[in-house]
């Protein structure tokens, strides 16, 4: 049995009388890819934003490759191995693409001073990796100046540079033309082959499916179903039961969670 | 698609290292033009006055002053924050100076004192911002009142003479011997401006500064301590407040209950007019000084063309208003 990287019991997160995730509990894997999938409003993004820190969560324990985290926030998920690459890219648009990559976790000497040419160099290995071949902007181009593709890339890049035991990506397909998209999928590849975890939320099932290898579907707050890939025979059986859910509000398959 | 088509499809083309350096320090070079341009101006209008030294230092008596504040004003105004509450706690750091030294204490120990109360009423600015959510605008407009208030209070309208300062030591090296015709102060008001640009170009402070202010939700995602720094930026100011004030009561060798309060508008001015635009994630600090200096030069040119006091207000105004159309029509707002 491989080890867990992080695991989710009971998890609660609350905004005023809504819980947008209503006791969940998960596991993912090293080396695991991870489709997590709903309908608007199941509470995927807060679930992620719960995983990365961005959220505290309410209720519930966080465990992290089997040890017990208190006051979880960003800084901490990062620091241990967790990335996430935001559905709105977090970026800030007006810096450069160096400073976007490195922001809050900036490479510095003890003094706090930033490394910048080291920092340059690795931005530029890390475009020239991920194919950005134009020559009209270099690591110290605005994010502004970059199309939405290369915006993602930079999302990406930054995730690649830190090396992560578990990557999260939220929606990373969405508006990208059918290239971007197969480039997004590479990435996944590259990721799988070197050991490292992934959790793929997306819309679009077919995506979702040709890429994880288990299925975790979200309704209202709660995981009300976990598909093995051996056991879902198509994209079109997994959409089938998702349509279930949303005429049924529950499943009957609870017995394979 | 070829990423060819992408750049043509943009409008976007390859810049050689020279346009790149322009386009990377557009702002700072255009408020330096500007400083530029007034002085020639002001020297045709004037070429006794304004060909002489000594309208120059005469300047560079106060101007540093303005300098110590303008400098964190840069960083808050960058975060995307605004401290009006600066004039009162330049008033109230430099009342803690002047009494521990009028009152026979040592000068380094009000000096301690000074930076104290200066740090501390800029953490409580921070905390009114971003613990209780309070729009800074407003917050530290009437942190302003409230400050500049307790003063009259404290003092009942007295002025504190602090002449003993005058020779000692402290007093010589702060503002004292001047170098070829040039105040001490100049020299400390711009190794404060030095520091304060490697600060903000260099320093994981400062880069988290530019990231909060263009985008905090991709900050806090990214890990920043959003709340952290935006506090530790208003303690900045605070002790920028604190050093102005320690100059002024240095230079004036007496404190009023006014000290500061003439400041808000010409050093506000002085942060935009220097390049630093109001809506946060960009600035530059010696844009910053060439702005307050620009604002330090009106009074004097004005009156040195031959124009009574009356006209200064609107000179002012053009200059402001101008400048702004200059740093706009020299680079489009991508945000």
């Amino acid at each position: 049995m491989s080890e867990n990287i992080i695991e989710l019991k009971n998890v609660v997160k609350s905004f005023g009388n809504v819980n947008a995730v209503d006791g969940i509990s998960m596991t993912i894997k090293r080396g695991e890819v991870v489709g997590l999938i709903g309908d608007n409003g199941a509470g995927k993004s807060t679930l992620i934003k719960v995983l990365s820190g961005v959220h505290k969560p309410d209720g519930g324990e966080i465990y992290l490759r089997g040890q017990r985290v208190n006051n979880w926030n960003s800084a901490r998920s990062r620091l241990s191995g967790i990335e996430t690459v935001y559905q709105d890219r977090a970026l800030a648009v007006q810096q450069s693409i160096t400073r976007n990559i490195f922001m809050g976790r900036e490479i510095v000497n003890r003094f706090g001073f930033v490394d910048t040419s080291k920092q340059y160099q690795e931005a530029n290995r890390l475009m020239r990796e991920i194919g950005f071949t134009s020559k009209v902007f270099d690591p110290d181009s605005p994010v502004a100046t970059l199309s939405g593709g290369e915006r993602q890339g930079v999302a990406i890049a930054r995730a690649l540079y830190f090396d992560a035991d578990l990557i999260i990506l939220d929606e990373p397909t969405t508006a990208l033309s059918l290239t971007e998209t197969n480039k997004v999928f590479s990435f996944i590849e590259n990721v799988k082959a070197r050991g490292r975890s992934i959790l793929f939320i997306g819309h679009n099932i077919y995506h979702v499916y040709d890429i994880a290898e288990r299925f975790i579907v979200l309704d209202r707050g709660r995981v009300i179903l976990t598909l093995d890939k051996k056991d879902t025979p198509s994209a079109e059986y997994l959409i089938e039961t998702m349509h279930d859910i949303a005429r049924s509000g529950h499943t009957t398959s609870e017995v394979k969670a | 698609m070829s990423t060819q088509s992408i750049d043509q499809r943009k409008g976007r083309d390859e810049a050689n290292p020279f346009v790149k350096w322009l386009r990377n320090n557009r702002r700072v070079l255009t408020s330096a033009g500007f400083l530029a341009a007034m002085l020639i101006v002001f020297i045709f209008a004037n070429p006794n006055v304004f060909t002489q030294f000594r309208t120059y230092r005469s300047v560079m008596i106060i101007l540093p002053i303005s300098i110590f504040m303008v400098v964190p004003l840069v960083f808050i105004t960058t975060a995307g924050e605004i401290d009006l509450a600066f004039p009162a706690i330049i008033g109230l750091a430099s009342y803690s100076f002047a009494l521990i030294v009028d009152s026979g204490g040592n000068a380094f120990l009000g000096l301690i004192a000074a930076l104290v109360t200066g740090a501390l009423f800029g953490f409580l600015n921070g905390a009114l911002v971003v613990n209780l959510g309070l729009s800074a605008l407003v917050s530290t407009l009437g942190m302003n009142f409230l400050l500049r208030g307790l003063i009259n209070i404290l003092a009942q309208g007295y002025s504190r003479p602090v002449s003993e300062i005058r020779g000692t030591v402290l007093q010589q090296i702060l503002t004292g011997n001047h170098i070829f015709g040039i105040p001490n102060q100049m020299f400390w008001a711009l190794l404060f401006a030095v520091f304060g640009m490697f600060l903000y170009n260099y320093h994981k402070f400062g880069v988290h500064t530019h990231c909060i202010g263009d985008h905090p939700g991709s900050s806090k995602e990214m890990g920043i301590n959003v709340n952290r720094t935006r506090i530790m930026l208003f303690v900045f100011s605070g002790i920028g407040a604190a050093i102005a004030g320690i100059f002024s009561v240095m230079i004036n060798f007496v404190w009023y209950p006014t000290t500061g309060d003439a400041m808000l508008l010409p050093v506000l001015a002085g942060i935009f007019v220097g390049g630093t635009p109001t809506w946060g994630g960009i600035g530059t600090v010696i844009g910053g000084v060439f702005g307050v200096s620009i604002v330090s030069f009106i009074e004097t040119g004005v009156i040195a063309a031959g124009l009574t006091g009356f006209y200064t207000q609107f000179v002012y105004g053009i200059i402001i208003i101008s400048s702004l159309i200059g740093h706009r029509l020299n680079g489009d707002r991508i945000r």
